[in-house]
Order: structure tokens, then C-alpha cells, then sequence
């Protein structure tokens, strides 16, 4: 067995329901999955039944499609897995990679998040987007789902 | 102790952030792979790794019977957006403030 490329986790004051949610429902994703290199928030689009297509799209006019894969496994609200891949490569399976969300209960009210990225197969480009993209959205997420908003409460914004 | 303390705390250590630098350079090593470039025990090393954890800026996985070790920057982000990415946000609004004051109102231009 491989090591995971990528192990990303976040402890959140919520419940296992509501954070399964902020994954699937792209009313709650726009709010958070945001990239800052493109500027744009984006979403995930699917049916998330096993075996469908899921796609990563940007929520602006272009609609363009960043990600695309498929829908491995959905085990609400405990466990969801993606394979995930550019859109060049959708049919080549050999080129997707595969991200596993995780979602367990902790102490203290809290949900324990983990995301694991795996078969990179060294894509560089890939790694170099994907590792400054998690903790960013990871980050959005927790801060969205304990306080409702996405980003940091500013002072200057008042 | 708060997380956010866990976090400073976690930081607030050469050898700490060595290790975090380590797993940077190689993401999920073993003990005995990040002690290899320790000049300390691994007793140690053990230790400083537990506070990397308690703080969860180290991520563990097991693949068998092997506890391997992974960089996890999710609580740096949230420092980031508490601690650093505000006070910018105030700069580039008092710069914004100035420049409407210095060209006029920043309506209405063509």
C-alpha cells in the first residue's frame, strides 16, 4: 500500500450532518472553497451517488471546469471519496488521483475533518496547487461552519 | 490550554520547527527516518513530535504497524487569517483611504 501524498486535518465545533452538508451542497461550498489564485469561488457539482461524475466548477460567468472525477465511495455523513483529475484527463483513469474525506466525531463537541490526497503519482503541478489549496479552504471551512461567515471578521471592514 | 496557545507554543521551538520543515521537505516520514537527521534522542524527538500533534500541526497515519508523520498546515491558515491577513486588510484599506482622499472620490471616474 502507497502513503498518502497528503493528510490534511481540522478540528470544527459542528455536527457530523452539517459538515457533510458544507461538502456537497454548493450553496454552502461557494461560500468557502474559494482560490485565490483564480479569485473565484468554486463549487462541486454531482448527484454524489457512487460511479457518477462530480466536477469542480468556478462560480463566475465562465463556468469553467477545473476538476473533474468520479464519485468512489459516499457513505454519509461519515465518509466521501472523489477521484479527482483534470478534465484533459477524465477517461484516463492512470492520471486520477484520489481524495478521501473523513468525518468522526471527537470530544468536546467537535468533528474531526480529514482529508487524505492520494496517487499523485509525483504531478507536480498538481501537488504544488493542491498544497496551497486545503489548508486555505480547510481553514474557510471551519471559520464559515463555527462562526457563519467565510472569512475573518475585519475591523477595517466595519 | 486554548488551541490557538497549543499552536504558538508548538512554534515557539528551533528544533519544533525543524521537524516541521522536515516533513515540508518529505511529507510522512516514520520516527526513525525524521530522527536520522536529529542530533538529538529519540526519546526526544518523540516528544517534540507530541506537541506537533497536540497542537495538530502533525498529522499521524498508520499503514500497518508503521506511525507515519504528516506536515498538516490547517492551523497555521487559521493563524494566518486571525493574526495576519486582518491587520493587512486594515493597511490596504487606509492606502485605499488615502488615494480617494488624495484623487477624489473614486466614483463616477470613466
Amino acid at each position: 500500500m502507497k502513503k498518502p501524498d497528503y493528510v490534511y486535518v481540522t478540528y470544527i465545533a459542528t455536527t457530523a450532518e452539517k459538515l457533510w452538508q458544507a461538502l456537497i451542497d454548493t450553496d454552502i461550498t461557494r461560500q468557502y472553497w474559494v482560490d485565490p489564485s483564480a479569485g473565484c469561488a468554486r463549487v462541486n457539482v454531482s448527484d454524489w451517488k457512487p460511479g457518477s461524475r462530480w466536477e469542480h466548477r468556478r462560480v463566475d460567468e465562465t463556468g469553467t471546469v477545473d476538476i473533474v472525477g468520479k464519485v468512489v465511495e459516499t457513505t454519509p455523513p461519515r465518509r466521501l471519496v472523489l477521484s479527482w483529475a483534470r478534465p484533459s484527463d477524465a477517461d484516463n483513469d492512470a492520471k486520477h488521483s484520489r481524495v478521501s474525506f473523513d468525518i468522526e466525531p471527537y470530544a468536546g463537541g467537535l468533528v474531526r475533518l480529514t482529508v487524505t490526497h492520494d496517487d499523485l503519482a509525483g504531478d507536480l503541478q498538481m501537488l504544488e496547487g493542491i498544497s496551497g489549496g486545503w489548508p486555505k479552504v480547510l481553514s474557510n471551512l471551519k471559520t464559515l461552519l463555527e462562526t457563519g461567515r467565510a472569512l475573518p471578521h475585519s475591523p477595517a471592514a466595519n | 490550554m486554548d488551541v490557538v496557545d497549543k499552536v504558538f507554543k508548538a512554534l515557539a521551538d528551533p528544533t519544533r520547527r525543524r521537524l516541521l520543515d522536515q516533513l515540508h521537505r518529505e511529507n510522512g516520514q516514520t520516527l526513525t527516518a525524521l530522527c536520522e537527521h536529529m542530533d538529538m534522542t529519540r526519546q526526544a524527538v518523540t516528544q517534540h513530535l507530541q506537541l506537533l500533534e497536540d497542537a495538530n500541526l502533525v498529522a499521524i497515519v498508520w499503514q500497518g504497524r508503521e506511525k507515519l508523520h504528516y506536515l498538516n498546515p490547517v492551523p497555521l491558515h487559521e493563524i494566518y487569517g486571525r493574526w495576519i491577513e486582518k491587520f493587512e486588510r486594515s493597511r490596504l484599506g487606509a492606502l485605499r483611504d488615502l488615494k480617494k482622499r488624495l484623487e477624489g472620490s473614486d466614483d463616477e471616474k470613466a
